[in-house]
C-alpha cells in the first residue's frame, strides 16, 4: 500500500476545536513557566515547586 | 481521528516529560545545587546587613520538594507540549511534503526543537539559579518570547518555502532555499534583539558551561522521545488497519 494514500487532509472544520484545546495547554505550558500565583492562586507555591524544572527547561529566570 | 492524535500527543508527550525529568535529576539537579550553594554563600556573607530576602533563601517549599517538582514540571511541560504537537501533526498530516506518520513525526519534532528551543537558546542560554538579576526578569523574559514566537514564525515561513519548491527539482534547492530563509530571519531577529550579559564575574564559568548542557540536553531528551514515540505510536497505531485491508 502507498502510504500517501493514507494521508488524506483532516478538513479545517474538524481541527477548529483543537484550537480550543491547544488554548488550553498553553495556558499549561504558562503555569510551568512564568506563574507566580496570579493563575493558580496557590501563592508562589506551585512557582517555587517547579523552580529547578524552569531553569533546567530554560526559561529565563533569577 | 483529530481528538486520537491530540490524545497520543498528550501520552507521549507526558512520557517525554518524565524521561527528561528523569535526565535533568541526573544530569542538572547537581549543577542547580552548586549553583545554590554558591548563592546562599554569598547571602550568608552579606547577612549582616538585614536585606529582604532574595527569592531563593527564603522559600516554603524545601529542596527535596523542588526536585520532586521537577518532574512534575517537565511532566505538565511535556504533556502540554505533546498535546499541542498532536494538534500541529494533525493539521499538517496530508499536506506537508511528509510521506508517512513517521516521518512527519519526526521532522515536526526536529523543526520545533530548532525553533523553540535551540535558537531562543542560542540567544538568551539558560541559567543556573544565582545568575540572573531580579530586576530584569521581566525585560529578560520579554526579549526571549519575542524571540521564541519569532523563532516560530521564521519555522513556518521556510516551511512555507520548502513546500513550495517542486518534486522535480534540484536535491539541494529546497534544503537551500529553506534553510537559509530560516538562517536570515533568525539572524536579523537575534541582531535587533538586545544582548543579556548578568553573569557575576566571579561565577565559576565551568558550572554555567555544565548547567546550560544539561538545560539542552533536558530539551533534547523531551523532544527526541516525542518525535520518535509519537511516529513510533502512529506507525503501529496503522498496522492493524494494512493487515486487515489484506486480509
Amino acid at each position: 500500500m502507498d502510504p500517501i494514500s493514507a494521508q488524506q487532509p483532516i478538513p479545517v472544520r474538524q481541527l477548529l476545536p483543537a484550537l480550543l484545546v491547544t488554548t488550553l495547554l498553553a495556558l499549561l505550558v504558562y503555569l510551568v513557566q512564568f506563574d507566580q500565583g496570579a493563575l493558580s492562586q496557590s501563592g508562589t507555591f506551585l512557582h517555587e515547586l517547579m523552580h529547578d524544572g524552569r531553569h533546567l527547561l530554560g526559561v529565563p529566570c533569577h | 481521528m483529530v481528538w486520537t492524535l491530540v490524545l497520543r500527543g498528550l501520552v507521549v508527550g507526558a512520557v517525554a516529560g518524565l524521561l527528561a525529568g528523569a535526565f535533568a535529576f541526573v544530569i542538572g539537579e547537581p549543577r542547580v545545587q552548586d549553583a545554590i550553594d554558591i548563592e546562599e554563600a554569598a547571602s550568608a556573607h552579606a547577612s549582616l546587613i538585614p536585606v529582604i530576602p532574595a527569592h531563593i533563601s527564603d522559600w516554603v517549599v524545601s529542596r527535596d520538594e523542588q526536585r520532586f517538582g521537577l518532574f512534575l514540571a517537565t511532566g505538565l511541560y511535556g504533556l502540554a507540549v505533546g498535546g499541542v504537537f498532536g494538534v500541529l501533526f494533525a493539521t499538517l498530516r496530508g499536506r506537508g511534503r511528509a510521506r508517512t506518520d513517521y516521518e512527519l513525526a519526526v521532522r515536526l519534532a526536529g523543526a520545533l526543537f530548532l525553533a523553540l528551543v535551540l535558537v531562543p537558546f542560542l540567544k538568551y542560554p539558560a541559567n543556573p539559579p544565582a545568575v540572573g538579576n531580579p530586576d530584569t526578569i521581566g525585560d529578560r523574559t520579554a526579549y526571549y518570547l519575542v524571540l521564541l514566537v519569532g523563532s516560530a514564525l521564521a519555522m513556518l515561513a521556510a516551511a512555507r518555502v520548502a513546500w513550495a519548491v517542486p518534486d522535480g527539482a534540484v536535491p539541494w534547492k529546497r534544503p537551500l532555499l529553506a534553510g537559509g530563509t530560516f538562517v536570515v530571519l533568525v539572524a536579523v531577529l537575534m541582531l535587533a534583539l538586545p544582548a543579556v550579559h548578568e553573569i557575576p564575574a566571579d561565577f565559576p564559568a565551568q558550572l554555567i558551561w555544565e548547567f546550560r548542557l544539561s538545560s539542552l540536553g533536558t530539551q533534547a531528551v523531551l523532544w527526541t522521545v516525542l518525535g520518535v514515540g509519537y511516529g513510533i505510536a502512529s506507525y503501529r497505531a496503522a498496522q492493524p488497519r494494512v493487515a486487515a485491508q489484506r486480509a
